[in-house]
């Protein structure tokens, strides 16, 4: 994990990048997220003490869009698609077996750091429906037994 | 791309670029929308332009927006012969350019095969799915290279700005607008030249013009294909809108979840102020407007006017009381008009061809032509565009192929979590913005989720509820408190814990929701529940009386048991299933028990045989 004194720097410079604008506040956490995959709770500080806006309107904003996540997250982001074609497809058939395989609820993150289970509420590619994406691929007709390859596919590559 | 200083360099740059052009040439379009991505189209595409280079040939592939028939990707097109092929796969490609692009020779195999008289077809257009839509707004995706301004305007892309500056009044593009019937795509359904109009009137400056790109509707995508394929046409309407009101500014707000739609529209965006179509003094004119992107930060409600401003000012996307309308006090306090996507990409169609031509398209009040997702338990998914009034049956039979698997139609849903479920008495409604309201569902922006027999209504009731429960901002109590009873009721009826009563009190609490709450979620959320109850209403009491989920969805009240002449104890069940509630011997009919069975669905799924029953 980065070092405080990280986290502030590259704040400031993100903040600096969009000249300050009090309204580019969302843009400016999103760019933060992509920085360091979560906003981390001295960045949301530092925003606000950049930016002139308070630190309870920054954590405002951080936990109204979902979008934002404020714990750290696995190396490999799993997100499940729970638009409703998925779901009349039998999404949450699928959301079951990751939640036994990763042993994690959606929101959440294993404990070796290596997944976070997400849920999304569609992703556009209602053909391949149920879908996952993982990271930025898509895995698209899903069933609960490629769950099992692909989990096994992504933890032999991570060691 | 040079600088265009009047509205004669644009003809001259198109002419140019037309002149250079030549029909005859081979050229290879590969689709390269979301869904086709997902199939591994850019490595087909790869694959395309290698063997192509391999084989010494001159010819263009181009990796173009979605062509709709997302269920048959990837799709690739051959020219000028237009052959259509469908599910191609990188060991395809050698024949594709050896054979089809260098000598003609049609390959079958690759061609769509019409399930109903087993031919194939070797033109997009012969193909059921394409055969009765009208693309007048979708079309150009499947020949335009989205980061291309060049594709663009050599289809005449920006001739309609060109008009609108040099031969036209702001009032008379209004009038043009209004006089088309052009209505909001996005959900409202608001005559578009009526907003226009009233932001035009409105004091304040500067005033904006907002294109509503926050397709939050599951199971809706035809905003994010349009943004991703063919971009100028959102922003070509968007600069006469600017136009027609007088606005400096405007913004197009971006779902995060589509970010290939950000790239290519920041693209399109530079190339156009490259080009001398957007930013200052637009093709020479004292006219000037620029827009920027504002992405999204995930929440369903920011698709409400008041609380996409919000967003977009960096707050907290909560919907405000409408006491003043946006187009008078909109994005900071000042006249905004706010237009979907789809509705601005109309525009430029009505000021080329005439509101005459665009109101002859549709029905008696709602104009045009209406995108549609076709999604769910559906053979041909994808996207059609089709004229306002066309039947239910037509779409989902005609063009989407009826139900897989010749399960039976149950019901097909609109309008997203704000609109309703449609059952099949009423498939031959003429779909436009009025009928789907007096039906109790409504447009939304385009979505159509179909359901088979194996769809719960009550369970999808209960999905619409937690959707818009985890959705609504909170702001009104009558909707953060109402929407969550209403969710743990329908929860205790797929539990088997329902109540006589219940449906009646869902009916009673819809009311008090419907009515106290500011903004449309709050406002529609009741309509999946009411809906069901309406169509569906012997299901609910199937759950509530006789314990029972007759589609087999609702867990507490289904077991699971295995036919012993169909099951050839192949074992296969008892290796996936995850609480060893499956038991038998090699060869023998197995079992279930159902007090350590948690129906996950893991043996349904590897059972080769159908042998599982739900009851």
């Amino acid at each position: 994990m980065s070092k405080v004194s990280d986290i502030k720097l590259k704040t400031k410079q993100i903040v600096k990048k969009h000249k300050g604008d009090k309204s580019a506040l969302i843009a400016v956490l999103q760019d933060i997220q992509e920085a360091f995959n979560y906003l981390p709770k001295e960045a949301l500080i530092a925003v606000g003490d950049a930016m002139g806006i308070p630190a309870s309107r920054v954590y405002e904003v951080a936990t109204f869009y979902n979008a934002f996540s404020l714990n750290p997250r696995g190396e490999h982001i799993v997100k499940i698609c729970v638009g409703t074609a998925c779901h009349v497809r039998g999404a949450s058939a699928i959301l079951d077996k990751f939640e036994r395989t990763l042993l994690i609820k959606p929101g959440e993150t294993n404990q070796d750091q290596k997944f976070s289970l997400e849920l999304v509420n569609c992703v556009g590619a209602c053909a391949l429906g149920p879908v996952v994406v993982i990271d930025t691929e898509y895995h698209g007709q899903m069933t609960m037994a490629k769950v099992d390859k692909i989990i096994g596919k992504l933890k032999e590559g991570a060691q | 791309m040079i600088k265009m200083n009047n509205t004669e360099a644009l003809r001259q740059v198109q002419d140019d670029l037309k002149s250079q052009y030549d029909p005859k040439k081979k050229l290879v379009t590969i689709c390269a929308g979301t869904g086709c991505r997902g199939y591994g189209c850019i490595k087909v595409k790869e694959e395309l332009e290698a063997e192509i280079k391999k084989q010494n040939m001159d010819v263009e592939v181009r990796a173009t927006g979605c062509f709709g028939f997302c269920e048959k990707g990837p799709l690739v097109i051959i020219h000028p012969e237009k052959i259509f092929y469908q599910q191609v796969k990188i060991k395809d490609v050698p024949d594709i350019i050896s054979k089809t692009v260098a000598q003609g020779d049609v390959l079958e195999k690759l061609l769509y095969r019409d399930p109903q008289t087993n031919e194939t077809i070797m033109k997009e257009e012969d193909v059921p799915f394409y055969k009765k839509q009208n693309r007048l707004v979708f079309g150009q995706n499947g020949m335009i290279d989205p980061t291309r301004i060049e594709d663009y305007l050599i289809i005449g892309g920006y001739s309609a700005l060109a008009k609108a500056l040099s031969g036209m009044t702001p009032e008379g593009v209004i009038s043009e607008v209004k006089k088309a019937g052009l209505r909001g795509r996005g959900g409202g359904g608001f005559l578009a030249g009526i907003k226009w109009e009233g932001s035009r009137r409105a004091h304040g400056e500067p005033k904006y013009v907002i294109g509503n790109g926050d397709e939050g509707d599951p199971g809706a995508y035809m905003d994010r294909s349009l943004m991703e394929g063919n971009p100028h046409s959102v922003i070509e309407g968007m600069i006469i809108g600017a136009y027609a009101i007088g606005a400096s500014e405007g913004y197009i707000y971006v779902r995060n979840e589509y970010p290939l739609a950000v790239i290519h529209l920041t693209m399109a965006i530079e190339s156009a102020r490259e080009a001398g179509l957007l930013g200052r003094n637009i093709l020479g004119t004292d006219f000037s407007f620029d827009i920027k992107i504002s992405k999204g930060g995930g929440a369903f409600v920011c698709g409400e006017s008041s609380a996409l401003f919000a967003s977009i000012e960096g707050r907290a996307g909560e919907p405000r009381a409408k006491y003043v309308h946006a187009v008078e006090k909109g994005l900071w306090d000042k006249p905004t008009v706010l237009n979907n996507v789809e509705t601005w990409a109309n525009v430029p169609l009505i000021i080329s061809k005439g509101a005459d031509w665009y109101a002859s398209i549709g029905t008696e009040n709602s104009k045009g032509t209406k995108i549609f997702s076709l999604v769910g338990k559906i053979n041909n998914t994808g996207l059609i565009e089709v004229p306002m009034g066309m039947t239910l049956r037509e779409i989902i039979y005609g063009m989407g192929g009826g139900i897989p698997k010749g399960r039976k139609f149950k019901a097909v849903q609109t309008g997203g979590p704000s609109g309703g479920c449609i059952p099949e008495s009423l498939l031959d409604l003429q779909v436009d913005f009025d009928r789907l309201y007096e039906v109790g569902s409504m447009m939304g922006s385009g979505g159509m989720i179909v359901m088979d027999d194996r769809s719960c209504m009550v369970d999808v009731a209960k999905y619409f509820l937690a959707f818009l429960q985890e959705e609504s901002c909170g702001k009104c109590v009558p909707c953060r408190e109402g929407v969550r009873r209403m969710r743990e009721i329908l929860e205790d009826i797929c539990a088997g814990k329902g109540e006589e009563g219940d449906v009646e009190l869902l009916e009673h609490i819809s009311t008090g929701v419907a009515d106290g709450s500011l903004c449309a979620l709050g406002g529609s959320a009741p309509n999946p529940v009411l809906s069901t109850i309406k169509y569906f209403r012997e299901e609910y009491d199937a759950h509530i009386r006789d314990h029972r989920c007759p589609a087999g969805v609702c867990k507490a009240l289904i077991t699971y048991s295995i036919d012993p002449g169909k099951c050839t104890g192949c074992g296969l069940c008892i290796k996936v299933c995850p609480t060893q509630a499956v038991s038998g011997e090699k060869k023998k009919a197995h079992a279930i028990n159902n007090d350590l069975c948690t129906r996950c669905g893991a043996c349904i799924e590897s059972c080769k045989f159908d042998a599982i029953n739900v009851k």
